[in-house]
């Protein structure tokens, strides 16, 4: 065991210089540094969200129902008099929240079944086959029934969203592992004897990582446009919480008189959506040209 | 080939079955009681009690699932709570609207994105390909119904140039049909032509490197004609497959759009379904759109022995 450990060293220490030139690249990347710097911006606004707002986001006027935007009313009011700007900044911790905890929430359980496919081949077809027919299954639909049944609420809307993302984690990270199992330094890990837990966490986990932070980047934005989504076809998070896909839900009614309430949120769920997707390629560009966009990364 | 099929056709019952069991597990793995989810809030323990008895829920969860899908393989989808009709005659008088949206944007985006893609895997670098491949990020991240909401607010209401919304059959005049057709293509079909022109771009520009393409300029091919019959007609398979692949993204695509637009499809029948909880309908939703799917990828993978000559099963 001793014997291989010097060259092992050797190598991860002449690994860190090219990392380290990696990371400074990534903020000469520009759209890693504009998605960077909208989300800073989004985020940012979500946490002051109390501060920034003019009122009460929930604060019914009916006095004031679907007003234009104007000097009092930034972005208008909806038909309960609600105003869209205090409204639409409180929004954007919902949305901000959801992308994150989908993310982790796919990212965790593909790399999970993704391991355990690729190391264990008599799993893996039965895995394999499972997460073929969760992606057959639309994912708004899929996303739709559970929240169906479970009833509104936002851990159920995290979870509905988080499902049908697993297996094209699970996909991603065992390509990954049956690649790298093929390679010397895996080969001459097993051929000393290495445990197989002490593989998978020096040898395979590593390699997946870069990967892992493309795919859930894509998976954050994906979640966001989704919870959009389901909660603008009434199936998605509690009516009562002002997220994005709420306070378009509510504009439906009065769209021709009243489009504001739907296209300012709109306008920043696609901001959002947009900067996590460019910062996603600028870094798929600078970690792993492997993935390719489109084919395995559909929303 | 023949065995190819056989075996093609095959893989897909091991799927489907996944699929049918992933449905069935939905409401039995449900949080609380089946029966009174569906019944609703204000139901009454004797309606609780007879939506029980009509699922089969009271029975062991085997048997249960032994006569759904002997039912399912009789092409009985169940009976809609609401309503009380068979789940396959109300997906039957909603098949209209949402075949001829599905049909008119996979052909405007086909027809628009393949070239595009060439477009901008030929003028690979310069502004257009940027241009390009801006759209199409920027494809991907607007809401389908926020786009939906922006060309009505632009073509229909500001410009008065096309009816806001609702549907008219085609046996009721081609041109009347089509009016109402054209914002909801133009919304559910952005999201996949962003797909398919960056494929388009991808593989093409990959073909573009290889050496029958330098032969074909040096022999004097003209350059549309390299484009379209070499570079374009080998980099088909990835273009073709990725269609279908992006059927899934239509799928969820055409509900939101139908709800936009007021059509009245299937994607419609889902979310009325959804908002009176009418659960035997979603599942008969779920299972016609997967099994779509599934087929329609089938296909796909069937198509590319006509596509690329060079592969044989």
């Amino acid at each position: 065991m001793s014997a291989p450990a010097e060259p092992f060293i050797a190598h991860e220490m002449a690994a860190d210089l090219p990392d380290v030139r990696r990371a400074r690249a990534l903020w000469r990347n520009p759209g890693v540094v504009f998605g960077v710097a909208v989300l800073l911006i989004i985020l940012l606004l979500a946490i002051g969200a109390a501060y920034l707002a003019n009122v009460d986001p929930i604060l019914l006027r009916p006095r004031f129902r679907l007003r234009a935007p104007s000097a009092i009313a930034w972005l208008g009011t909806d038909q309960f008099g609600r105003d869209v700007y205090s409204r639409v900044l409180f929004g954007a911790r919902v949305s901000l929240f959801i992308g994150f905890a989908v993310a982790t929430i796919a990212v965790v359980a593909g790399l999970i079944i993704g391991l355990v496919a690729g190391y264990l081949r008599l799993l893996d077809a039965i895995l394999m086959r499972v997460m073929d027919g969760v992606m057959a299954i639309p994912n708004i639909l899929l996303a739709i029934a559970m929240v169906t049944l479970s009833g509104a609420g936002i851990l159920t809307v995290i979870v509905a969203i988080a499902i049908p993302e697993i297996p094209r984690v699970a996909r991603l990270v065992r390509s990954v592992v049956l690649s790298v199992r093929e390679e010397p330094y895996v080969e001459a890990a097993i051929g000393v004897g290495t445990p197989v837990p002490l593989i998978m966490w020096r040898h395979i986990l590593p390699n997946t990582i870069a990967p892992l932070i493309v795919q859930g980047t894509y998976t954050c934005a994906a979640a966001i446009l989704t919870e959009a989504i389901l909660s603008f076809l009434g199936a998605g998070i509690p009516t009562e919480i002002p997220s994005w896909g709420n306070i378009m839900a509510e504009g439906r009614q009065s769209f021709q008189i009243a489009p504001w309430v739907i296209l300012f949120p709109g306008f920043c769920v696609a901001l959002t959506v947009l900067a996590v997707n460019v910062l996603g390629d600028g870094l798929r560009d600078m970690l792993d040209p492997r993935i390719a966009r489109g084919m395995d990364n559909l929303q | 080939m023949g065995r190819f099929l056989a075996g093609r056709v095959l893989a897909t019952i091991p799927v489907m079955g996944v699929v049918a069991t992933i449905v069935f597990l939905l409401l039995r793995l449900a949080p609380g009681d089946p029966a009174a989810i569906l019944a609703g809030d204000a139901a009454s323990p004797e309606h609780i009690a007879e939506i029980r008895a009509r699922l089969g829920l009271d029975q062991p969860i085997l048997v249960q699932f032994a006569e759904w899908i002997g039912r399912l393989l009789h092409g009985d989808l169940g009976t809609s709570i609401i309503s009380n009709q068979p789940v396959t005659t109300l997906i039957g008088q909603r098949l209209e609207p949402t075949l001829a949206l599905a049909t008119t944007t996979i052909l405007f985006a086909v027809i628009v994105a393949v070239p595009l893609g060439v477009l901008s895997a030929w003028r690979h670098g310069t502004w257009i390909d940027r241009g390009v491949m801006t759209l199409s990020v920027l494809g991907f991240s607007i809401p389908v119904f926020v786009l939906g909401y922006l060309w009505i607010f632009a073509v229909a209401m500001q410009l008065q140039w096309l009816p806001v919304q609702g549907y008219v059959s085609f046996r009721q005049g081609f041109w009347p049909f089509l009016e109402r057709l054209i914002l909801p293509t133009l919304t559910l079909s952005v999201i996949y032509i962003a797909l398919i022109a960056r494929i388009t771009r991808a593989s093409v520009l990959e073909v573009l490197g290889e050496d029958y393409i330098r032969t074909a300029h040096a022999k004097g091919v003209g350059e549309r004609a390299v484009l379209t019959h070499h570079a374009l007609r080998n980099a088909a398979v990835p273009i073709v497959s990725v269609i279908g692949i992006g059927i899934a993204l239509l799928i969820s695509g055409v509900v939101i759009t139908e709800s936009v637009f007021n059509l009245p499809g299937l994607g419609r029948l889902t979310v009325d379904a959804v908002l009176a909880r009418d659960y035997p309908v979603i599942q008969g939703v779920i299972l016609l759109f997967s099994a779509a799917y599934i087929l329609i990828n089938l296909a796909v993978d069937v198509s590319y022995t006509i596509f690329d000559p060079r592969i044989r099963y």
